[in-house]
């Protein structure tokens, strides 16, 4: 069995079909990227993972334990971590005090969570604002404290939702670097993101997705050049 | 800055335990009695309103059940309403456990609509099941002890409990996970932070304290009645707006806003008569418009405004 | 049997009123997504207008009504403007402050009134107060009757209004989706504000048509501060036809409850109906329908 793996995953709101059938799996250490279209359904793979909304049909395991059973905040706690597409820092904490929320998963001390959260400041560049409200920060640290938040935590696995929409080339690098330290360190990584020239770069492999299920699946060249992508991203006229 | 607070705390309560030696007026007494009072409900709600975010507009039902614990004792066994200080509190918080189990279940104003609505539920209650309760007529107990001194520290003492529990509590990792709660909901959750426990755990202690104040206050006053205890604009709006008024989500706050709202009411009974509430309820607005976090929460505002009037006066003209 | 027709029959026409007031507090709640707590003091105010004209100036309560309604529609659009739209900028660690705001503002109506009119009850008695219609065995006062056919009559015509007429549109259209009926032109905050002032005015209109039937004093606003929740949360928020329906519900539990619990737990149902339906039926009793 992977290291992460969903079989046959279906999210249903209503009528709409967000996820449809899909299955995937990621192995340890490596970092799979999800691409497609506006509302093909990448935000919601995500939420039935951290289980912010029930699945309607199928099963996900996480190191060989099924875990669309369990309440969303256990997912945590099992080593899942993620971020959020539209950031949720904790308005009124400094960024130390988001990082520590985050660090206090494994430790119940002050102290201790104060170090750790320290740490990843160090570790994320984020020690000139360590003691900044969240809520003055501008986007592209905001999202870089969601990651360093998620860190404190201890994943395995590393949720993240569209790190670099928004921020310019040379934030964006930056951010890929910081995702690239994240990996170097073992942490297994799944990615959402809409620029095919971020993800061509750091996908060990991508998983393309529309109306909810797989279109193509395999080594960044290999998806870029899938027919079915290419249509999906740019027409009929293209493929 | 930790030990320009601690000296301050220190000094607090120094001042606060040598006070009766030179304020001997019963009035002055009575007042600072009822500011002891109103701190720990204050305090006790912005653990739970200020902290974490969930604002209850029924803690009246947990003042009430501390109040009619000593209040009962006495009417139906005899036993000194003084045991009411120890019941008072834990029946207070027993109940918190299945209101919070309900209301929990809500997020926002729908958790606080119900925790208005579960409150008043009590008053009604109370009121109707009058063979046990003696209904509208209310408990009248005759106070063994009539020294107010005694009553000054019994308050002072209870008050002293709350703010150090709740700044435990507070400066804990249940406290970040509070505030974390308040902030995000959902991003505390991704953070692996059980919300509804954690709401829980700021229920409990904020009941057990609201329902201590209500079990002095029988103790204090020596009368009380469903309407009185249980009331909605007096005790559970009047514990909202205490909080905002000194500080939200600060440890000094609800003390000051005590202080504030029971100095203020007795200035404003004296000399503006029944326009008293009036003046208050345009004071509760004022504030609520212009210092939305206390004056505590807003010193950093009040101090700009201050200066900058300063400035600006010996720069104009 | 009788009893019990005219129990429910009296619920019907009691909720057919209190439904009124609970759609001033649904437009309000629709449009400016908080919840009003200050709604019953308006109904109050609104009351205090009609019962001055009955008695100083011996103008029937049906008529007194309108001039009630305007000048609360005119009291609710400034509170609206020059409080509780200044929250909008105001940066609080409580999301609730709005809320709080009402709070503050039914304390200043209730004791301004308090002020002026002391805490005495007073009641207006017409010359058809005490009359009585019958239906079989059963009895129906008149003022009762007539009031339930205004409020729906009201009712209707506030349908028509908000479904036909373009400020009717916008006042919808603000309170599904404000951005988008922004992009698409309206001028929310006008809207909001009329809304607020249409809300009040509601409440009025209520208000007056209870007056011959309820004491009135400073205090009696909070009674129907609770009703219009839980009529409101039956009917599922921002729905005028949900809260006409829900005001039904309410009149006939309370008739029933008084007749056969007893008068004194007469509240404690519709609080412990509000309860359930909140926990249990969060869209109110439409999300039943649709099921």
């Amino acid at each position: 069995m992977s290291f992460f793996e969903t079989r046959n995953i279906t999210k249903r709101f209503g009528g709409l079909t967000a996820v449809s059938n899909l299955s995937f799996s990621v192995e340890q250490g490596e970092i799979l990227g999800i691409i497609g279209p506006n509302g093909s359904g990448k935000t919601t793979v995500f939420n039935v993972i951290s289980r912010f909304f029930p699945l309607t049909l199928g099963e996900i395991y996480f190191k060989e334990k099924r875990i669309d059973t369990v309440p969303a905040h256990k997912i945590c706690d099992m080593g899942i971590g993620r971020t959020f597409q539209v950031v949720k820092p904790l308005q009124r904490m400094t960024v130390l005090e988001n990082i520590m929320a985050g660090a206090f998963l494994r430790t119940a001390g002050i102290g201790k969570a104060r170090h750790k959260a320290e740490e990843i400041i160090e570790f994320c560049g984020l020690d000139r604002y360590t003691h900044r409200e969240a809520k003055s920060l501008p986007i592209p640290l905001r999202k870089r404290l969601e990651i360093a938040r998620a860190l404190a935590t201890e994943p395995e696995l590393l949720l993240l939702d569209e790190t670099c929409a928004g921020l310019n080339p040379k934030e964006s690098e930056s951010a890929i670097a910081l995702i690239r330290r994240i990996r170097d360190t073992g942490v297994t990584i799944i990615i959402i993101e809409h620029i095919m020239k971020v993800m061509m770069g750091i996908s060990d492999r991508i998983l393309a997705i529309n109306f909810g299920g797989e279109i193509a699946m395999g080594t960044p060249k290999e998806v870029a050049n899938h027919p079915e992508v290419i249509k999906a991203y740019l027409g009929d006229a293209y493929a | 800055m930790k030990h320009k607070n601690i000296l301050l705390t220190v000094a607090f309560f120094l001042v606060a335990f040598l006070l009766p030696l030179f304020v001997k007026a019963p009035y002055q007494l009575h007042i600072l009695i009822l500011i002891f009072i109103w701190a720990i409900i204050g305090t006790s709600w912005n653990l739970l309103g200020g902290y974490a975010g969930q604002v209850s507009f029924g803690h009246a039902a947990f003042f009430g059940l501390g109040a009619y614990s000593a209040g009962l004792l006495t009417l139906h066994y005899g036993i000194s309403p003084w045991w009411g200080m120890a019941l008072g509190p834990v029946v207070a918080a027993l109940a918190s456990l299945p209101i919070g189990v309900i209301c929990f279940r809500l997020r926002g104003p729908y958790f606080a609509l119900a925790m208005l609505a579960l409150g008043e539920i009590f008053r009604i209650v109370f009121l109707n099941i009058a063979s046990f309760t003696n209904g509208a007529k209310g408990i009248l107990i005759m106070p063994a002890i009539t020294s107010k001194e005694l009553y000054y520290y019994i308050g002072l003492l209870a008050l002293a409990v709350t703010l150090l529990t709740t700044y435990a509590i507070v400066h804990s990792k249940i406290g970040y996970y509070l505030v974390s709660i308040r902030e995000d909901q959902d991003a505390a959750t991704s953070l692996g932070i059980p919300t509804t426990l954690y709401k829980n755990l700021a229920l409990l202690p904020s009941a057990f304290f609201t329902g201590l104040a209500g079990a002095l206050y029988m103790n204090y006053v020596a009368f009380i009645d469903p309407n009185i205890v249980f009331n909605l604009t007096n005790i559970s709006v009047m514990a909202i707006l205490v909080v905002m008024l000194g500080g939200v989500a600060t440890t000094w706050g609800p003390t000051v806003g005590a202080a504030l709202y029971i100095v203020l009411g007795e200035l404003f009974r004296t000399t503006l008569g029944s326009a008293n509430v009036l003046v208050f309820g345009v004071l509760v607005c004022l504030i609520i418009m212009f210092l939305p976090n206390g004056i505590v929460g807003e010193l950093d505002l009040i101090k700009r405004m201050v200066t900058r009037k300063k400035t600006s006066l010996s720069g104009g003209v | 049997m009788e009893l019990f027709g005219q129990t429910v029959i009296c619920g019907i026409l009691l909720g057919g009123m209190y439904a009124l007031i609970a759609i001033g507090m649904t437009l309000i709640m629709g449009v400016m997504k908080i919840v009003n707590l200050a709604h019953g003091a308006l109904v109050m105010v609104g009351m205090y207008v009609t019962y001055v004209c009955f008695s100083e100036f011996g103008i029937d309560p049906y008529l007194g009504m309108f001039i009630a309604m305007p000048v609360l529609f005119f009291i609710g659009c400034l509170i609206q403007k020059y409080m509780i739209n200044r929250l909008v900028e105001v940066d609080s660690i409580l999301p609730e402050n709005q809320v709080l705001l009402t709070v503050g503002i039914m304390l200043v109506l209730t004791e301004g009134i308090r002020v002026y009119f002391k805490s005495d009850y007073r009641s207006v008695i017409t010359s058809y107060s005490g009359n009585t219609a019958f239906l079989g065995d059963m009895s129906i006062s008149i003022p009762m009757l007539v009031g339930f056919l205004i409020a729906m009559a009201f009712t209707m015509l506030l349908h028509f209004f908000l479904t036909k007429t373009d400020l009717g549109k916008s006042i919808r259209a603000t309170s599904q989706d404000r951005d988008a009926a922004v992009y698409m032109g309206v001028n929310a905050s006008r809207i909001t504000m009329i809304t607020f002032g249409i809300g009040s005015a509601l409440a009025a209109a209520g208000g007056s048509l209870l007056l011959p039937l309820f004491y009135l004093f400073p205090d009696i606003g909070h009674l129907f501060t609770a009703k219009s929740f839980i009529i409101t949360i039956l009917g599922g928020m921002g729905s005028t036809m949900g809260a006409a329906f829900g005001g039904l519900i309410l009149g006939i539990a309370e008739s029933l409850g008084a007749t056969y619990i007893s008068m004194g737990y007469k509240d404690v149902v519709g609080l412990v109906i509000f309860i359930l339906v909140l926990l249990f039926l969060p869209g109110g009793f439409r999300s039943l329908v649709k099921r």
